[in-house]
């Protein structure tokens, strides 16, 4: 038992490291006050996908993961840069908003991480790969940033855990079943592109509506 | 007395001396480095043994209320940093009393020294005192749940709790990456810099009330008890690192079976402390003082990096 790892190969190495540093980034996008910080933890998140991607693409052998990794990689740059224009554009660089306060979103975070890996234990069993543990890890990260639009207030940041969701969705299919079929990949990325530009433009009509970024504003039905 | 425990023995005791007589030095490399990154001129090096040589020769004062705990705290404190360097394999691994003390009964005793030097700072009765000690317990309830569980994900990897098994098996494993380790390292730099009053949660060179947490506790003390005091917290950071080293590098280190190799652990030991002692100073000089409040924040990081490492090992092996 005490060491099991050294007979691991390396690139199941690697994929347990990027998984465990894209767990790190979902708990510091979690623990982020700033917009302009988060979006930079968001682009790290999706740059240490593109790596495990690669390091999945390169050990397997399997090549349409290669233009997997070039489509991911859209994210790294693009999207980033939107949202940064986007923080510009509205002035929402120092921004501080959270429902619950940090210290208890974390430790509520790391409850969920429990959650998830008790129940990736028996799924990953089925997989046949080297790194089907790694499912446990995806899924924290998706719950997380579930967890993160859920304690957030404004609407950029729930876009961003929105998009940390597809992240952690897409770490899953590629580290525990080397990689989905492309069409669905594609349309997948399609869906979340398109979706970030319609959230960018919903950001400009909702500020013009009610002056801010806050949800709340939009629970009351008329204004007072 | 078979030749192996006069080995140990040897080892064990000139692990304490090294580190009861270094200690001063490493504050002074730590000190000397920031002065330099900030673009102050430097103390010499040896300031921290000017510091405890000039605390000696005066005369101790004490407050009219003073209780017997008060005059006690510092030998206490002294001998508890003592004991912990003791134990801790900062030099070999080959420690004979170390069996009766793993790195629980360790955090055990640095909570130890805490409680009494709170106790003492609240015995007087001025606000400055008790202000501390309320701030120190707050620090520490938080900090130690941390370096617990950094000290569990090693010892989940090596499968004992006993630190010098922890630095022979982490040394003697094939070389491979431990997200795991990684993760208990960040947290363990984050505990040692609340635990020694470094700068995100406390800043061992100011002098302003509002923001002071271990300089408000020891503001009563005078002479050979500041100087103890003094020493016990050069001690306190040594420890620290030294515990690091054997978690993190354990590489070096003596063996039991070859006493010869102390004589080139203690070079080896030196340029760690140079390297770590540089690097603390980068770290302290780059990063802001936090508020009190966001100590807790800055904590329950650490808390949850090292639960992370330990669920990462459970989960992925590694």
């Amino acid at each position: 038992m005490p060491d099991a790892t050294a007979s691991v190969p390396l690139s199941a190495q690697l994929i347990h490291l990027a998984a465990a540093v894209m767990l790190l980034l979902s708990f510091a996008m979690l623990a982020q006050r700033r917009l302009v910080s988060l979006v930079n933890l968001f682009a790290a998140q999706g740059a240490t996908l593109v790596g495990s991607t690669l390091v999945v693409a390169y050990s397997t052998g399997q090549h349409e993961l290669y233009l997997s990794a070039a489509v991911t990689s859209i994210k790294v740059v693009l999207l980033p840069y939107v949202l940064h224009r986007l923080i510009r554009r509205l002035s929402l660089q120092w921004d501080t908003e959270t429902l619950v306060n940090i210290p208890t979103t974390m430790l509520i975070g790391l409850g969920v991480v429990i959650f998830a890996f008790g129940l990736a234990q028996p799924l990953s069993e089925l997989a046949s790969t080297v790194t089907r543990s790694t499912l446990g890890i995806a899924m924290a990260v998706v719950l997380l940033s579930f967890l993160m639009m859920i304690t957030r207030r404004k609407a950029i940041s729930q876009v961003i855990g929105f998009l940390a969701m597809e992240n952690g969705l897409f770490f899953a299919a590629t580290s525990a079943t080397y990689g989905m079929p492309m069409v669905v990949e594609l349309g997948i990325l399609l869906d979340v592109l398109v979706g970030a530009f319609i959230f960018g433009i919903f950001f400009f009509h909702i500020r013009e509506q009610f002056e801010s970024l806050e949800l709340s504003h939009l629970e009351s039905l008329k204004e007072d | 007395m078979p030749p192996m425990i006069m080995n140990g023995l040897f080892t064990q005791l000139l692990g304490a001396i090294v580190a009861v007589s270094l200690a001063p030095l490493f504050l002074g490399w730590v000190n000397q480095c920031r002065a330099w990154l900030s673009n102050r001129s430097a103390p010499p090096l040896l300031q921290p043994y000017l510091v405890i040589r000039k605390l000696l020769h005066k005369d101790a004062v004490l407050a009219e209320n003073a209780s017997p705990l008060f005059r006690v705290v510092p030998y206490i404190l002294f001998g508890a940093m003592v004991t912990a360097a003791a134990i801790i394999p900062s030099l070999g691994t080959a420690l004979p009393f170390a069996v009766c003390a793993d790195a629980i009964a360790l955090v055990g005793l640095f909570a130890t020294a805490r409680v009494f030097i709170a106790l003492a700072a609240m015995d007087i009765g001025t606000a400055f005192g008790s202000m501390g000690a309320r701030r120190e317990m707050m620090v520490g309830f938080l900090a130690e749940p941390a370096l617990l569980m950094v000290v569990f994900t090693a010892s989940l990897i090596c499968g004992s709790t006993a630190l010098p098994t922890i630095a022979d098996t982490l040394a003697g494993r094939t070389l491979a990456i431990y997200p795991s380790l990684a993760f208990a390292g960040v947290a363990f730099l984050m505990v040692l810099l609340a635990e020694n009053a470094r700068i995100p949660i406390d800043n061992p060179a100011t002098h302003l009330e509002l923001t002071m947490i271990h300089e408000a506790m020891v503001l009563e003390y005078s002479a050979r008890h500041l100087a103890l005091i003094e020493w016990a917290s050069a001690l306190k950071l040594f420890n620290y690192a030294c515990i690091g080293f054997a978690l993190f590098l354990p590489w070096g280190l003596a063996h039991e079976d070859n006493p010869l190799a102390l004589l080139w652990a203690l070079p080896l030991l030196g340029l760690k402390l140079i390297a770590a002692g540089a690097g603390l100073a980068l770290i302290e000089t780059v990063s802001a003082k936090l508020r009190i409040f966001r100590a807790p924040e800055f904590l329950a990081m650490a808390f949850m990096l090292a639960v992370l490492g330990l669920l990462v090992r459970l989960l992925l092996g590694s």
